[in-house]
């Protein structure tokens, strides 16, 4: 059972989203995604100033086994986005949570972050 | 019910990820197949090949039955253990299969074939061995391990006795020889080093840990097709099937048109498709960020074609592929990736080798 932190929301698309403060989120993939998608290759961020909306199609996860689609959990603003990842796109399979995050956006609409799942609630998504 | 090589519980207990591979269960990889990738290249590693197809043939008219059912030429085996690399083709030249076959004694060979093929194979080879008296037998009491890469022999060499070290002493590329109860052969599907070991079923465990314990780490399906890419080699269902010519599959190598009077199987066929030209399957390179894959469109001089297997090289850092195309090919090419035309580099479908770059 791969690991799934109680303090984050999800998307069913497999992202996670952490409250930064000040209306920011960093967001990054699951455990349980990264797990699907084996050793990560390349990983293709946003720019910084992007605007999007929830749904948008905003990064490319490049894996060993397949290219995959990264959706704007929320709507709003890129503000950072983890550089890192262009050397080590391994840090997504090490540490998901962690070091392994995408990029940061600033919410435009904080009702989206409240609509988003629980644990419990992506727990029951992947289980299904 | 998927089936399960004999190693199934030596996967479970390392951790694999274990998926459906053609009807088996096989372990794609044991936590990371970059890792498992770099250890064949630079080191020892080994795959569970078990579900692969031995099948053993019997009568004095053996050679002449694989004269006349592959499309290279078994006469070009006269030491006893000496294997080749081969289509077995249908009248219409498509390919039925890649194997490797084993001259064992004038009246024993051994072919080794995919498991995914086994049964359409199997039922080929017993149709066409009847006319020449020749015995099928499939030999399914046997487990099979390739171990890889550069310390692959020096590492299984802590493990024979001491007749079994000199069966192998000495032994080059391409030859099998039973030492004692292992059926040792120095071949591979990785482009390094190293064996494929055949076995009796109920030995294979034991066998497998004392590999693990000699310092030969597992590796996966996932490093398995990487490597083999990263080696040029086709992968049967992918780069080649029963609608595609050894000539258009980079395999007119294997095809042994002298003498010309050997009568084999597709002979006819391919002659014409000599004679009339066919697509080429060449190499890709690109160097930009991104990863080729299997299927996408290839924009070349004079026409389109398709890349039949693409990955990312984790020994080159960048993505590679096979591509069947028009042999109007240029040195460049351009591949549709997720709509977008990027352009690519055009190789020989070759990329490493004994752990270098060849390209």
């Amino acid at each position: 059972m791969s690991s799934i932190p109680q303090e984050l929301k999800y998307a069913a698309s497999h992202e996670w989203v952490r409250s930064e403060g000040n209306g920011v989120y960093t967001v990054g993939i699951t455990e349980h995604a990264q797990d699907l998608l084996g050793d990560m290759v390349f990983v293709e961020l946003p720019e910084v100033g992007d605007s999007v909306a929830q749904g948008d199609d905003v990064a490319v996860a490049e894996s060993v086994k397949a290219a995959s689609d990264i959706y704007a959990p929320i709507s709003g603003e890129i503000v950072a986005i983890n550089e890192a990842l262009g050397d080590s796109p391994e840090t997504v399979n090490s540490a998901p949570y962690t070091d392994g995050w995408m990029f940061k956006i600033k919410a435009s609409d904080e009702a989206e972050v409240a609509a988003l799942l629980d644990a419990a609630g992506y727990a029951a998504a992947i289980a299904e | 019910m998927a089936q399960q090589t004999v190693l199934i519980g030596k996967h479970l207990e390392a951790g694999a990820k274990v998926v459906d591979f053609h009807g088996w269960d096989m372990p794609l990889h044991y936590g990371s197949q970059i890792e498992e990738h770099h250890t064949v290249r630079t080191d020892a590693g080994m795959f569970d090949v078990s579900h692969m197809t031995i099948v053993d043939l019997n009568g004095e008219r053996t050679r002449e039955f694989l004269r006349f059912l592959l499309a290279n030429d078994v006469a070009k085996l006269t030491v006893p253990g000496k294997a080749l690399y081969t289509g077995m083709l249908n009248e219409a030249g498509g390919v039925i299969d890649d194997l490797i076959v084993y001259f064992l004694s004038e009246d024993y060979f051994r072919l080794v074939v995919n498991s995914a093929t086994r049964e359409k194979d199997l039922a080929w080879i017993n149709a066409q061995a009847k006319a020449f008296d020749v015995k099928v037998t499939e030999r399914p009491e046997f487990a099979m391990i390739a171990v890889q890469g550069p310390n692959a022999k020096a590492k299984v060499a802590t493990l024979l006795n001491d007749s079994q070290k000199a069966a192998v002493a000495g032994m080059k590329p391409f030859f099998g020889v039973q030492a004692g109860d292992l059926f040792i052969a120095t071949t591979g599907y990785t482009g390094e080093d190293g064996y494929e070991i055949a076995l009796p079923n109920e030995m294979a465990a034991d066998f497998w840990q004392k590999l693990l314990d000699a310092g030969v780490k597992p590796a996966g399906l996932g490093a398995r097709d990487t490597l083999r890419l990263e080696a040029g080699m086709n992968l049967y269902g992918q780069d080649m099937d029963e609608t595609v010519s050894p000539l258009a599959a980079n395999m007119g190598w294997t095809i042994a048109w002298e003498p010309s009077d050997r009568n084999f199987i597709g002979r006819a066929a391919l002659e014409k498709q000599r004679a009339e030209g066919t697509f080429k399957l060449v190499g890709l390179v690109m160097e930009q960020k991104g990863v080729l894959r299997h299927g996408q469109k290839v924009v070349v001089e004079g026409g389109e074609g398709e890349i039949t297997s693409g990955t990312f090289s984790p020994t080159l850092g960048y993505s590679i592929a096979m591509a069947r195309v028009p042999a109007t090919v240029g040195e460049t090419a351009e591949v549709d990736i997720r709509g977008k035309l990027v352009p690519v580099k055009v190789v020989k479908p070759s990329f490493v080798r004994m752990g270098k770059k060849v390209i």
